[in-house]
């Protein structure tokens, strides 16, 4: 029963890192196109990361 | 590429990259042997609390925990903690107050009015006889647990902090009348900070017709949570945010604000969803009302998960000194354990900041006001 549930939790955290990495790579594009919303973006980066964030640390922890 | 013009930064970016190899190989066998150890007894850990691993791992679970008095450090060799006791107050048949100092660090058992208790492994304090047997195994007691209304570490530097707040904040809004609109000392630090959760948080998250009766609460969770995080990277081990009941409180108050100041439109959107199918509406409603629960829930483990997380591994890389016995190893673990901290305060201020933000974006959908007609629905 444990090594399944450890399993799960690796394939969630790898899914929240690859989410995570994309919301970055996305928005250092979007800021490349226009860096005068950088501002906006970067909130908007930081709330779409953190509640995939949540997602990840939920995972580790019902694990 | 790049490296190949300059052999002198080549060389070197080439030793440090092998220092993580040498450390390792140093110790290679005995850290197999060991680990091979530790695998085999890992169901018993405890069976040899010698063990430098169970040591390591006992001193850890100590730190994250909250307790009952305030060591700051402890030598070993004589058996002796320094730190301070603090007042245990206790709800079992009338209020028992007494010294933490009683209990001996959970080494003897207190009395008081005839009652005996006894601190468990899980720094919880739990009814005994006189001879402080526990009930159930030592890891599970099974003994009566009086209600603990004690002041423990993670509150007395709550307090602290609190009173911190209190001081700072009142100097800085008494500064203003006092220099004509400038403010001064300490206060031209955070000033600007509360400008910028007045203008980047609350006016585009909640709107500039609510946000005022927000900002109160804004102000006050941003810097309780930073100014906690901040002080648990102190050497003093605390671990005050990264304690799920402590976080589980603040989300709490958030959830309670959104859904006692939310106006007519935010039950709408939760009861019956404008804008879609009738057959939609009934199959939205419970999902919204589950996410009125998750919204706070996904809060208080963010906050508690990304600070136990960051304390648990910093410990964990000091460790390594202990654990690989070179200098090599205990350089290699210094210089980590350093860049850890230094990313460690930044998480501080980004923790804060991220529950500060989603307080607000919540505040934000529960003001919300009605600005779609007919079926068009943003």
């Amino acid at each position: 029963m444990e090594i399944p549930r450890i399993i799960g939790a690796g394939l969630v955290v790898i899914g929240a890192g690859i989410g995570i990495g994309r919301i970055g790579g996305s928005a250092m594009d979007a800021i490349a196109r226009q860096p005068e919303a950088t501002g906006k973006i970067q909130t908007a980066m930081l709330i779409a990361a953190a509640l995939i964030e949540g997602i990840g640390f939920a995972a580790i922890f019902a694990s | 590429m790049v490296f190949s013009n300059k052999p002198l930064q080549f060389i070197i970016a080439t030793l440090v990259a092998c220092l993580p190899l040498l450390g390792f190989a140093n110790n290679a066998q005995d850290t197999i042997a060991s680990h091979i150890e530790t695998t085999a007894t890992h169901h018993e850990a405890h069976a040899e609390p010698n063990d430098l691993k169970s040591k390591i791992a006992a001193y850890k679970m100590h730190h994250v925990l909250d307790a009952h008095d305030f060591v700051l450090f402890s030598d070993e060799a004589e058996g002796k903690h320094y730190g301070f006791p603090l007042p245990i107050i206790l709800w079992d048949n009338g209020l028992q107050i007494f010294s933490s100092s009683k209990f001996n660090h959970g080494e003897s058992v207190a009395e008081s009015n005839g009652n005996y208790y006894k601190i468990g492994h899980d720094e919880k304090i739990y009814k005994t006889d006189a001879a402080g047997t526990l009930l159930g195994d030592e890891h599970h007691p099974t003994n009566v647990k009086p209600l603990d209304f004690s002041i423990t570490k993670s509150v007395l530097i709550m307090f602290i902090v609190a009173a911190l707040m209190l001081w700072i904040f009142s100097s800085l809004a008494k500064s203003f009348s006092k220099n004509g609109g400038i403010s001064s000392g300490v206060g031209r630090l955070f000033e600007p900070l509360v400008l910028y959760i007045r203008d980047e948080i609350a006016i585009p998250n909640i709107g500039e017709k609510h946000y005022k009766k927000y900002m109160s609460y804004l102000l006050t969770i941003f810097f309780f949570v930073w100014f906690l995080n901040m002080f648990g990277l102190t050497p003093l081990g605390i671990n005050v945010t990264g304690n799920i009941a402590i976080t589980g409180g603040l989300a709490i108050i958030t959830a309670l604000i959104t859904n006692f100041t939310a106006n007519k439109n935010y039950w709408g959107h939760i009861f019956w969803m404008p804008g879609v199918p009738t057959p939609m509406k009934i199959i939205l409603a419970p999902i919204e009302l589950l996410g009125v629960i998750i919204k706070p829930f996904s809060l208080m483990i963010r906050l508690y998960a990304n600070i136990f997380a960051g304390h648990v591994v910093l410990m964990s890389l000091i460790a390594l000194i202990f654990l690989f016995k070179s200098w090599i190893g205990g350089s290699l673990s210094f210089l980590l354990s350093f860049a850890l901290s230094t990313i460690e305060i930044l998480v501080a201020l980004l923790q804060a900041y991220i529950f500060t933000m989603l307080s607000a974006l919540y505040f934000g959908s529960a003001v919300e006001e009605h600005h779609h007609d007919g079926d068009e629905h943003h």
